[in-house]
């Protein structure tokens, strides 16, 4: 039965860990920018709306875990939304392949200002092992200024966590 | 279907006799593969062979793929291995095997798509990868022409009848999710037909992996699909370990097979746990969220990477065992065990959840044998293969195991196959903790040339990778096939007849890679 689960649920400690610290330069920076903008404050929250632009789907794996009980994303405001015309976050990962350059453009387009751009893994960053290829741009910055880069192959949750609060942090003093 | 023998000439008197499939392979030039036999075939011979696969359907179609001048197809034998076939491309045209085994469609698409070759007779011959926005078709030819044409619309499959609309989605999808396009024709609430346009992830790695040497193309071979990076690590590991003729130090292949196991276990509660939660059934997703993360960060103190990426090298592996890794394996798994019959038991006497996976999404056992579909898809409906039994590989042909299968088919056959899949790596993965005794980890590859396969059971099916090196042991030729390949075309026998809102659960039972297809 599932009720006896979930009333011991209730009365048991949390398996949710606690937040990481956010690194001060990469807040400090984001403000930085941020202010030099003029955007808008937009309050504690983001709306993210996650685009796999040729990823091996190691990165997704990760983003995804984010949602687990454990790291429990929407506690800082953070959620993933289905359209990106709900979207203030555009979390893109992989090394832009040709055949995804129209669709994230599009995609871009369709987020309405104000509006933040991620890259997520090594992929996103330059292109990472599949630099060089003819199939490829060679990372999200090739197509879209970039706003945040959280590299890693793939970053693990945590670097994700650290990377979307600074962005919080930074949206929150702007 | 029908099952006929491969021996013994049928009487056929308008076409070339027919002899056994495996039968027409062997008649080809044998080339030195190991450790399946690859036989070279002259034209007529291939002729041959799509008239002999016609009549015998026992013989199994694994893949297709290509290089300059050369088109070659993989088959499984049942209850023997596989069987390796080659074809000369004729004036850039090959003889298609599409009409004799569906499977080959979407490789004759993507063959032609990479390396030109046109699969004459074939029944497909719309682009696939190629969606028109690389600098030069055919970018794996000798000489890729340029195109200066702008992207083609594509053209699906159609349906017609009273009230038929279309709901186009993607490639850009409302979830977490690889991007791919579905293009569904309904009638009302349900669905006529389903076609899915993937190549959307193409990142060209194949051509990326030409003329180097495989222990700098392994990490290409990791990243074919990060899910199952291990899986196909080793299978790429494989090829080049028989192509060289090298033999794996004994922990080496246990830490191999362990590190695999729990690719299986993360990935099967992952899954296990999002079909509950497309269904909106939450607890088992949150539930499963939770020892999939234990199984992660026992995997990340115990091998150094959360998904064990590069840690399986060409001639053995990269990493050592860490400190307290088996302590930490140990645990994460006990907590595993703990609870899946918990699991189990509100996953059964739920009459919403039941409602909503029973009878859903059903594959047909005669399709899923015509496919060829591996894994958890195909043992969910009436084919037990599963490579680490059948031919078997080390260290699983010493160790006792149990390949579950069922027969209904639908997403909850699925969901029970991986459930008892979860069982049984539980198991495998504490006896192979149990046998690690010290040893090397490693082995260096000698610079020689060679042609080997690799075949690796992934969670979703055999990983099938095979390799050709230059003297000089650079890779002069390179595939690797995800078992996607012939479980994606399946998704859309599976989802006929269902409601649109029962796409999703269909969609995450199958859970197929698009990155791992996409190549």
């Amino acid at each position: 039965m599932l009720w006896p689960r979930l009333a011991k649920a209730l009365f048991s400690r949390p398996v949710t860990d606690a937040p990481p610290a956010v690194p001060d330069v990469v807040v400090e920076a984001l403000v930085q920018r941020l202010e030099a903008a003029g955007q808008a404050r937009l309050g504690r929250s983001l709306a993210i709306r996650q685009v796999d632009c040729g990823s091996c789907n190691g990165c997704e794996l990760e983003i995804s875990a984010l949602g687990n009980v454990v790291y429990d994303l929407e506690r800082f405001g953070l959620k993933f939304v289905a359209s990106p015309r709900h979207a203030d976050v555009l979390l893109v990962t992989g090394p832009l392949t040709r055949n995804m350059r129209q669709a994230l453009e599009r995609t871009w387009a369709c987020t309405p200002e104000p509006k933040w751009l991620v890259a997520v893994g090594d992929c996103a960053t330059d292109g990472g092992v599949f630099k060089g290829s003819y199939a490829i741009e060679g990372g999200i910055g090739e197509a879209l200024p970039v706003d945040l880069v959280i590299p890693g192959c793939p970053p693990t949750p945590t670097q994700l966590l650290e990377g979307l609060l600074a962005l919080l942090e930074a949206q929150a003093s702007g | 279907m029908s099952a006929s023998e491969p021996t013994g000439a049928q009487p056929a008197p308008a076409r070339p006799r027919a002899a056994g499939a495996a039968a027409t392979i062997r008649a080809g030039r044998q080339q030195a593969c190991r450790p399946y036999p690859r036989f070279l075939l002259e034209a007529g011979q291939w002729r041959g062979l799509v008239v002999a696969l016609r009549d015998d359907p026992t013989l199994e179609l694994l893949g297709l793929w290509a290089e300059a001048g050369l088109v070659h197809a993989a088959f499984h034998q049942p209850n023997e291995g596989l069987l390796l076939a080659s074809v000369a491309v004729a004036e850039r045209h090959y003889p298609a095997l599409s009409p004799v085994r569906p499977g080959a469609i979407r490789f004759e698409r993507m063959v032609h798509d990479l390396w030109g070759h046109v699969a004459e007779g074939g029944t497909d011959a719309r682009p696939w990868l190629d969606h028109g926005r690389w600098a030069a078709s055919a970018p794996m030819s000798a000489r890729p022409p340029a195109v200066t044409t702008p992207p083609p619309q594509p053209e699906f499959l159609g349906a017609e009848g009273e009230g038929v609309h279309q709901i186009q989605v993607g490639p850009v999808h409302a979830g977490v999710i690889e991007p791919a396009h579905f293009r569904f024709h309904v009638q009302g609430e349900t669905v006529v037909r389903l076609e899915a346009r993937l190549g959307y992830l193409h990142k060209g790695t194949l051509a990326l992996m030409l003329g180097k040497s495989p222990r700098l193309a392994a990490r290409f071979a990791a990243r074919l699909s990060g899910d199952s990076t291990v899986a196909h690590s080793w299978a790429f590991a494989t090829a080049a370990e028989q192509a060289l003729g090298v033999v794996v130090p004994p922990r080496a292949v246990l830490l191999r097979a362990i590190a695999a196991e729990l690719e299986r276990l993360h990935n099967h509660l992952n899954d296990w746990g999002a079909v509950c939660g497309d269904a909106s059934f939450v607890w088992p997703q949150a539930r499963c969220g939770v020892l999939r993360e234990g199984v992660l960060r026992a995997a990340a103190l115990a091998f150094g990477h959360r998904l064990m990426m590069d840690l399986v090298v060409p001639g053995g592996v990269a990493r050592d065992l860490a400190p307290g890794g088996t302590a930490a394996i140990r645990a994460a798994l006990a907590a595993v065990a703990q609870e899946l019959p918990g699991l189990q038991r509100v996953y059964e006497s739920h009459a919403s959840l039941q409602d909503r996976v029973v009878t859903t999404g059903t594959l047909a056992p005669a399709l899923a044998a015509a496919f060829a579909a591996g894994g958890f898809v195909g043992r969910a409906s009436g084919r037990g293969f599963d490579c680490r039994k059948l031919p078997g590989y080390a260290p699983y042909n010493t160790m006792a195991f149990t390949v579950p299968v069922q027969v209904a088919g639908d997403v909850d056959a699925r969901l029970q196959v991986r459930m008892a899949e979860l069982h049984q790596s539980l198991a495998l993965v504490e006896s192979l903790l149990a046998r690690l005794a010290p040893g090397p980890l490693k082995l260096d590859l000698p610079q020689a040339g060679g042609e080997g396969v690799g075949l690796v059971e992934s969670f979703r099916g055999e990983a099938l990778h095979w390799m050709q090196l230059d003297d000089g042991g650079l890779i002069r030729a390179v595939f690797l096939r995800d078992p996607s390949w012939l479980q994606w075309p399946l998704l859309e026998a599976a989802i006929e007849g269902n409601i649109v809102a029962d796409f999703p659960l269909c969609n995450k039972s199958f859970n197929c890679s698009y990155s791992g297809v996409d190549l």
